[in-house]
């Protein structure tokens, strides 16, 4: 099967600190790839190399077999990548549509038409809906963002990147700080999504990831540790050391 | 937007315009002249309140686009001998000349490092009308009848710059509601997002501080006809300024607001001057208390207002 996306020896410093250290990896087209590893581990940061919020500072990023090292953000969401943010990022003085809207538009000529009001066409209103519908957010429309709960926010942040229907979804700890329900609301999503869609997601919790997922990496310091599917990965003693002993000291 | 705008603000700028419409018929010949002003720095608000309201940027560089546009104006018809209308026009295209070179410049800045850049590129402009006297007049200025024939009467003044700024303001109205204008409020909100979503930031905002500078050249080619004169003031910083406090006054991010502030500004110029020649004590006293009391200035506490009660 074709690579959605490949690492190869990808290296991002700040300063002294190698945030990302060497990480080389394969993603095939349609997986369901987990990402997991300690606080710090440079889960993020490796995301951020991937998407171009950071440059890496050595190795390439190959999207569906293209080169993408040096392209800028946007340029990366044009080519069929998708992200959200571990710490919500949203657009908190617009509406729930306004947020979707700007979704929407990103990747269409419509966000350069400068006189008239913003409609939705049958394809795109069907978009939005299946999006917030997916989210539970149907009947927030017209609410301010920063009105909502925490948890349509993090519902949202996932929705908008939905509603780009990218083929490389990157998710960044969706379930984060949510309840039990709303943390299987983000499975159900996640469940949901087309099979074509790859999908790589950072997840500290355990349970919701390996019964996700159909492959996992561990990075720890910044190195990639080990590669494994989802029930290799719990007896994995190199795993249990970095991730879950630590994870259980910090209980 | 999706979102019908209450039918009040619709109401409101329906007043607004009927009011302006009148004025004319009820003020005398020297105050018609006053509100002529008040419309001429509207629409320089509403301009600044495109970058400062809606892209989250605070310009204060707008009062040396708006005087290149009268400068321009003016030279064209005293100097160079051509029509007011040409002029304008060419006020208009240096002042969107201007202003794209101000943004290339100040695109990727936001914050206090886009205040003080938009203000180092408008002391420059200041420092070249002031030195290049051979065209610019330097300190002296340039004076001169620009003001066309048609247009004599200071009541027909008024209203052809009502006509003026109402169409001006309208189309960057519409500007600011279209799917462009919200990408503006996405980068206010969210640069970030933005570019994870696909939207190129830099090019969104260039855009946006070109038209924000075309419609402040119109506001300056309207200048040059209503003074008759121009100079380094008219290009100085104390210029961006008076437009952006006016922007905050009727609330920045309102658009509709650089009326009322502009309005008020000027007025309380004209009646407090008339007292005491420490008007601008008065006037620095009546923004504190402003800032304190609705920091979101007249409109926008009005609309605060209005949400509450629904
Ligand atoms: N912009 C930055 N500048 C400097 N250091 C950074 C930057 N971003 C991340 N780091 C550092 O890089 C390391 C990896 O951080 P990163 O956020 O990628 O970890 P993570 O695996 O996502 O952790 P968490 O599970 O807590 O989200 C950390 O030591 C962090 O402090
Ligand atoms: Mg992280």
């Amino acid at each position: 099967m074709e690579d959605c996306l490949v690492l190869d020896d990808v290296g991002v410093r700040f300063g002294g600190l190698k945030a990302v250290d060497g990480v080389s990896l394969r993603v095939p087209a349609g997986q369901r790839r987990a990402i997991i590893g300690p606080n710090g581990a440079g889960k993020t940061t490796l995301f951020n190399a991937v998407t171009g919020v950071v440059r890496a500072t050595s190795g390439r990023v190959l999207l569906e077999g293209r080169d993408v090292t040096r392209l800028p953000v946007h340029a990366r969401a044009h080519r069929g990548m998708g992200r959200t943010f571990q710490i919500t990022n949203l657009f908190p003085r617009l509406t729930v549509i306004e947020n979707m809207h700007l979704a929407l538009r990103g990747l269409s000529p419509r966000r350069f038409a400068l006189l008239g009001e913003d409609r939705l066409d049958a394809a795109e209103r069907a978009r939005v809906e299946a999006a917030l519908g997916l989210s539970r957010l149907a009947g927030r429309l017209d609410r301010e963002v920063r009105e909502l709960s925490y948890g349509e926010q993090r519902q949202l942040e996932m929705a908008m990147a939905l509603a780009t229907e990218p083929r490389l979804l990157l998710l960044d700890e969706p379930a984060a700080g949510l309840s039990p329900v709303e943390r299987a609301i983000v499975s159900d999503i996640i469940r949901a999504l087309p099979r074509a869609m790859t999908v790589v997601l950072i997840e500290h919790d355990m349970d919701l990831v390996l019964s996700l997922v159909d492959w996992v990496t561990c990075l720890d310091n910044g190195r990639l540790l080990v590669e494994a599917a989802p029930d290799a990965i719990r007896g994995d003693a190199r795993v249990q050391e970095v991730y879950l002993g630590k994870a259980r000291h910090d209980a | 937007m999706p979102r019908a705008g209450p039918s009040l603000p619709r109401l409101g700028v329906a007043l607004g315009v009927l009011l302006f419409a009148a004025l004319p018929l009820v003020l005398p010949t020297y105050q018609v002249s006053v509100a002529t002003r008040i419309l001429v720095f509207s629409l320089l608000a509403v301009s600044i309140d495109v970058l400062a309201g809606y892209t989250g940027r605070t310009p204060l560089g707008h009062g040396a686009i708006f005087g290149v546009s009268t400068y321009v104006t003016i030279y064209w018809v005293t100097v160079a001998g051509g029509s007011p209308w040409a002029g304008m026009a060419l006020g208009v295209l240096a002042a969107t000349g201007l202003a794209a070179v101000f943004a290339l410049l100040a695109v990727r800045t936001s914050g206090v490092y886009f205040l003080l850049l938009t203000l180092a590129l408008g002391m420059v402009v200041w420092g070249v009308c002031l030195r290049w006297s051979t065209v610019t007049g330097g300190e002296n200025g340039l004076r001169g009848s620009v003001r066309p024939a048609a247009l004599a009467s200071q009541v027909s003044f008024y209203y052809a710059v009502l006509a003026l700024v109402l169409a001006a303001t309208f189309l960057v109205w519409r500007l600011v509601r279209s799917p462009f204008g919200l990408t503006l409020r996405g980068i206010r909100d969210s640069e970030s997002r933005m570019r994870a979503l696909g939207y190129n930031v830099p090019l969104h905002l260039f855009i946006a501080f070109t038209l924000s500078g075309m419609a402040a050249g119109v506001a300056g080619a309207a200048y040059a006809l209503f003074n008759e004169f121009v100079s380094p003031t008219t290009v100085s910083l104390a210029q961006s300024v008076q437009g952006l406090l006016m922007a905050i006054v009727g609330g920045v991010g309102t658009l509709f607001g650089g009326f009322i502030g502009a309005a008020a500004i000027i007025v309380l110029e004209n009646t407090v001057s008339f007292y005491t020649e420490r008007w601008q004590t008065v006037m620095g006293l009546m923004f504190v208390l402003l800032m304190i009391f609705a920091p979101e200035g007249v409109i926008g506490r009005g609309l605060a207002l209005l949400r509450r009660r629904r």
